[in-house]
């Protein structure tokens, strides 16, 4: 099933919560990070203006409360000694205050737009990285991965490493510096408190490990149900015509209530500690902030400190909670950053498509004939196992300069397979295959592929328009060729016909244009690039009356005087072949003439007959 | 906190400051007790509240039948079951937490500001405008740019999921440079959007702090002058700045809930339409009266039966009658959109006559419950839809015991025995959701075994020999023949060479029938036929009459 895979989104509650939920690990954290950092460094300069950035905002921050603290004082001194207040040294403090607030916030600013700058460019140049790599790596490599998969390393996994980039780096040296800043302020204003209020600290750290360790299986419980929720819902709904053909409908009702039950037994736990967190770690610190304000209010009494000071340290108190917390979970966060980035690492760190030869025979697609041999290829699947025999054994044949070959065989006998090799998607495990004589490993793989025009039959249009899809394969077609290309392959008088004629959009997966049109697209494309040799597929798919027959003539005028490979399926084709192949479970079991194979009488004739007795 | 300054410093009384400090130790542990029960009932509604929200759409879209499906779509179900009902439930859970909290919160340190000092009250208000409008001024600036990021962010999806594709056209074609040329084209247009909503967002945390700090300074300074004419304590002045801190955060987070409401709302809406969508299919008040046994013969006599989709000018279908009796083969040939499936279709009432009437053994369809109707229908959809399971559970669908001779029967006919063999399992090999582990002429294979296994009166193909190459097709035909006498079949096909054989061939022109016979009579008689024929076997067309 195509169509986006729903991912579950981040559970409710965010803040504190995010520490609840169990992070991914990376498998090498250590070289992953490593990695990571070659990309980091070429803007070391702004890292460390960013750091510096960093230092001063949070010193200020830090040390504004001290500063508070002294405005109160002097306000306090006129009421408790009964003297005028002194205004100017009010105001001096407080426009100091007003100066180190705002130093901090723009310190903070600038490290915000320095950090973000950074993990921009660093996700676009993973990015573009990704994309570059697609087109070396073996046709191989995606067979064993899924396009989701692949999908979500450029989409989802850069995008974390983007927001985590853009915040760990620069919460790991503000929530450093704060810790440290605040300890030592709060030391230097009574000591004793400071004991006092660390009491506290582990009690908090306590009770946050303990809701952690309670709630991280309900939560990964909870992302499981509601992936299996949602995948059973998705499932139903797109075999909604299955279900009421066969009466379905209470065994899919049975299955997705037992599911949508766990989920909700789930969803409540998960979400109640989640909930839980904020007002348990407010009691603890609340219970700090009394004994403070108790201690603080006897030495205040004793005239051992101020008012301005106790209330600084009570802001001290407030503000150490959240750097710490993050502190914690710090480690976290890099785990899943580097989890991220390992499976962005791997994608670029795959091997490439063994390399074009160094001393390249040169071919020129005007030059070439057409003349193809394969010489005792042998061929097998690299996802199969070692020691299983190979697919295709020692296979040889060879066609003239305009000559037809068929390949023929029932469903799944991997008749793509010597186009395949053709073009040199994969490397052969034995034997040659000769273009004009010419081994095709000789060859650079642009010329050798510059001289075949394929017609496959999915995937073959992109969002763009008409015209566009048709000059795919030459940028330097001009409207006439283009023309004249739609005009051989029957589809001009039709494109003409619609609104925006050449301009006409072809829409994701081309649902605006029928089956047999979207052929015929293809076809003009191959008129257009004017290759010696040609791979066709015939179509299975229906086609109405009228495209169909277009389709065939536009076919045959292609094929004339260029070698053709077509993957076959109407007779006529077939018997008028120079040659057909005829495969069965991936190997070529009989080849020869419509004549000779029936007279073989074997698997070709008992094919022949059961289509057309 | 400004008893302990005022009462207890101030006038250097310590009982003072010990009882308060107990009081307040007291009064946390009550918030907190509420809170934790606060949360305790928000997740239980919130947590119960989705499962029925959840279960109602999924009995709701059960209940549908094909129109219903066209009319919202697959994907638009699937997005409104799913991420419309964890819209909803992140909503009502922050609502349930913080939206009674909230305001509470704000109103009640509102009250107590004031109470201290409404002398002071004003650089609340001054704070509170300045933090709001700034909060909307880089919403307005961030909205437009944040829908855009989501759509550079499905143009870079598109592009790479074309390209995954379209893989081998990409190389045949030497168009390597240019797909990545086209890449970098977006993801540069994706990073320049990114930074400037990012630096944007880097910019709001700084300010909104630095507004707050400055009202706390302006406090202080209006205070300060206060408390030097006597008006104002200086434990009060202290409390106040607490309580104005407290009303900010409340209306920060009010502002919030305005932010992120209006899209629960849409989900909200959404997953309304589907509640509340009346069903165009409905059984009769008492369907039971009409009961069909299983084993009833099976004649489908159409009669007249015409079809329309609602708001439609035209019929899809119109005037449609024929019979086709048990131990019959009936096929229905036409071009692209001539109406084949849809007629198929009405059969099992997936879409219900606009005129006329089908009947089966003599009873109107209409008057059958569709439970029952569809007990009596084998169907092959024109999608090969396979389901999470193993080969077995989804050749048994919904049977309720499993024969194995049966079960036998179904896979060897359906041409499925070589490669379901092959598999280490057997019929125990796992199928992934979608049947996405095996390839499309096995799930084809797969679901037609599925429908022969139910051994109903009535077969629907419903072109569903398009992904077998002529053999398999031919030896599936072959065996059906042979093993499921007495049934009447329905084959909706593309290819002449699968209905040639057919008791009778209905042609389709444009929803109207054009021709009903055999492929001989209609070859003489039929002139869409006739076309038909030869658009396939042109070239051929010596070899298949010939042998005809």
């Amino acid at each position: 099933m195509a169509g986006p895979k729903i991912r579950p989104g981040k559970g409710p509650g965010g803040g504190p919560a995010s520490a609840l939920m169990p992070g991914e690990k990376a498998k090498d954290f250590k070289g992953t990070i490593k990695t990571l950092w070659r990309y980091l460094r070429p803007y070391r300069g702004r890292l460390i203006i960013s750091s510096l950035a960093t230092v001063f905002s949070v010193a200020f921050s830090v040390i504004s409360p001290l500063i508070l603290g002294k405005a109160t004082d002097v306000v306090a001194n006129s009421v408790l000694h009964n003297v005028p207040m002194d205004f100017t040294a009010l105001i001096k403090l407080l426009v100091l205050l007003l100066i180190i607030y705002g130093l901090s916030s723009v310190f903070s600013a600038l490290l915000g737009f320095v950090m973000a700058g950074i993990s921009q460019r660093v996700s676009y140049r993973l990015r573009n990285e990704l994309s570059e790599k697609l087109n070396r790596l073996p046709l191989e490599y995606f067979d064993k991965k899924t396009h989701g998969e692949i999908l979500s390393r450029v989409t989802n996994d850069i995008d974390t490493v983007n927001t985590t980039l853009n915040q760990t780096l620069s919460q790991i040296v503000t929530s450093l510096i704060t810790v440290v800043g605040i300890l030592l302020l709060m030391i230097y204003i009574s000591p004793l408190m400071t004991l006092i209020a660390l009491i506290t600290i582990p009690l908090s750290m306590f009770v946050i490990k303990m809701i952690v360790k309670r709630s991280q299986g309900h939560f990964r419980d909870n992302q499981m149900y509601l992936g299996e929720v949602n995948g059973h819902i998705e499932e139903m709904f797109t075999a909604h015509i299955v279900v009421k053909a066969f009466n379905g409908q209470e065994e899919a009702k049975r299955t997705f209530d037992e599911l949508n039950g766990k989920l909700e037994k789930a969803g409540r736990k998960s979400q109640f500690y989640s909930g839980t967190m904020m007002p348990l770690i407010n009691f603890v610190g609340n219970i700090g902030f009394v004994l403070v304000c108790i201690v603080g209010g006897y030495l205040a009494v004793n005239g051992r400190i101020t008012i301005g000071s106790i209330q600084a340290f009570l802001q001290y108190i407030r503000t150490f909670n959240q750097p710490l917390m993050q502190l914690a979970n710090i480690a976290n966060v890099l785990q899943s950053t580097a989890a991220a980035s390992e499976r962005v690492f791997e994608v670029l760190n795959e091997e490439d498509e063994a390399p074009d030869s160094d001393t390249p025979e040169v071919i020129l697609k005007e030059n070439v004939k057409g003349d193809i041999v394969f010489d005792n290829v042998t061929f097998s699947y690299p996802l199969e196992e070692e020691n299983r025999p190979p697919l295709m054994k020692n296979l040889s044949f060879s066609v003239k300069q305009g000559q037809r070959v068929a390949i023929v065989g029932p469903t799944g006998a991997g008749k793509t397979t010597i186009v395949k090799l053709l073009l040199r998607f994969y490397e052969l495990k034995g034997g040659r295959i000769l273009l004009d004589g010419v081994d095709i490993k000789d060859m650079k793989r642009g010329d050798l592929r510059s001289c075949f025009s394929m017609v496959l039959q999915d995937n073959w249009l992109f969002s763009g328009t008409v015209q566009e899809n048709i000059s795919y394969c030459c940028d330097t077609a001009t409207k006439e060729d283009i023309k004249k290309a739609a005009k051989a392959a029957h589809i001009h008088h039709y494109i003409r016909t619609q609104p925006k004629g050449y301009k006409m959009v072809v829409q994701e997966d081309a649902g605006n244009l029928s089956a047999g049109q979207k052929q015929l697209l293809t076809l003009a494309r191959a008129f257009l690039a004017d290759s010696p040799i040609l791979i066709l597929d015939e179509a299975t798919s229906s086609v109405d009356t009228r495209t169909e027959k277009n389709v065939q003539r536009a076919m045959a005028e292609l094929m004339k005087g260029r070698t053709s490979f077509i993957i076959a399926h109407r007779l006529s084709t077939i018997v008028d072949a120079d040659i057909i192949l005829v495969m069965k479970d991936g190997d070529v079991i009989e080849k020869g003439t419509h004549k000779e194979l029936l007279e073989a009488n074997g698997f070709y004739k008992n094919l022949y007959d059961s289509q057309y007795k | 906190m400004a008893q302990i300054i005022n009462e207890g410093i101030v006038k250097q009384n310590q009982s003072v400051i010990y009882e308060t400090g107990i009081l307040m130790l007291l009064l946390s542990f009550l918030v907190a007790t509420i809170a934790i029960t606060v949360s305790f009932l928000a997740s239980n509604i919130s947590a119960k509240g989705a499962a029925r929200l959840r279960a109602s759409i999924f009995s709701k879209v059960s209940s549908f039948d094909s129109g219903e499906m066209e009319l919202f779509t697959t994907a638009s179900l699937i997005t409104r079951a799913t991420n419309d009902v964890l819209q909803v439930q992140n909503a009502s859970l922050m609502i349930l937490r913080m939206g009674f909290f909230a305001p509470a919160m704000g109103i009640g340190a509102l009250i107590m500001a004031i109470r201290t000092s409404h002398d002071l009250t004003w650089t609340i208000v001054i704070t509170l405008v300045s933090l709001l409008f700034f909060v909307f001024l880089s919403v307005a600036l961030s909205m437009p740019k944040f829908r855009m990021l989501q759509k550079l962010m499905d143009r870079i999806n598109l592009i790479i999921s074309e390209r995954l594709k379209g893989m081998l056209v990409i190389r045949a074609f030497l168009r390597e440079k240019r797909e990545e040329e086209r890449f970098e084209e977006a993801n540069k247009a994706l990073m320049n959007t990114n930074l400037f909503v990012n630096r944007l967002m880097s910019l709001m945390m700084p300010v909104m702090s630095l507004i707050m700090s400055y009202g706390s300074v302006l406090i202080v300074y209006a205070g300060s002058k206060l408390i030097d004419v006597n008006k104002l304590a200086v434990g009060d002045m202290m409390a106040f700045i607490q309580y104005a801190t407290h009303v900010v955060m409340s209306f920060l987070f009010l502002t919030m809930f305005f932010i992120m409401l209006p899209r629960a709302m849409v989900s909200a809406q959404r997953i309304n339409e589907v509640l509340k969508m009346d069903l165009m299919i409905t059984d009769l008040p008492e369907p039971e009266q009409n009961h069909l046994p299983l084993d009833t013969k099976g004649e489908v006599r159409f009669e007249k039966a015409s079809f329309r989709y609602p708001d439609a000018e035209e019929n899809v279908l119109s005037n449609i009658s024929f019979k086709a009796s048990p131990n019959t083969f009936t096929a229905i040939v036409g071009g692209t959109g001539s109406g084949k499936s849809t007629l198929v279709n009405l059969l099992p009432r997936f879409h219900d006559l606009t005129g006329g009437k089908i009947l089966i053994d003599g009873v109107d369809i209409k008057t059958l419950s569709r439970n029952n109707l569809r007990d009596l229908i084998s169907f092959v959809p024109q999608k090969n839809l396979l389901m999470k399971g193993t080969v077995l559970s989804n050749v048994t669908y919904t049977a309720t015991s499993i024969d194995s001779h049966k079960l036998e029967e179904a896979i060897t006919i359906s041409q499925s025995k070589e490669f379901v063999d092959q598999k280490a399992e057997g019929v125990e090999s796992p199928i992934n959701q979608g049947g996405t582990n095996v390839s499309g002429g096995q799930r084809q294979r797969l679901s037609i075994a599925r429908a022969l296994y139910k051994d109903a009166p009535i077969y629907i193909f419903d072109d569903s020999f398009s992904a077998l190459d002529f053999q398999t097709e031919a030896a599936l035909r072959e065996a059906f023949i042979k093993a499921k006498k007495g049934k009447t079949v329905f084959v909706v096909a593309q290819r002449i060479s699968t209905v040639k054989n057919a008791n009778q061939i209905i042609v389709l022109d444009e929803g109207k029938i054009s021709g009903i016979g055999t492929h001989k009579e209609l070859l003489k008689t039929c002139s869409v036929y006739r076309e038909l024929v030869s658009s396939q076997l042109e070239g051929e067309g010596g070899e298949a009459d010939g042998r005809s």
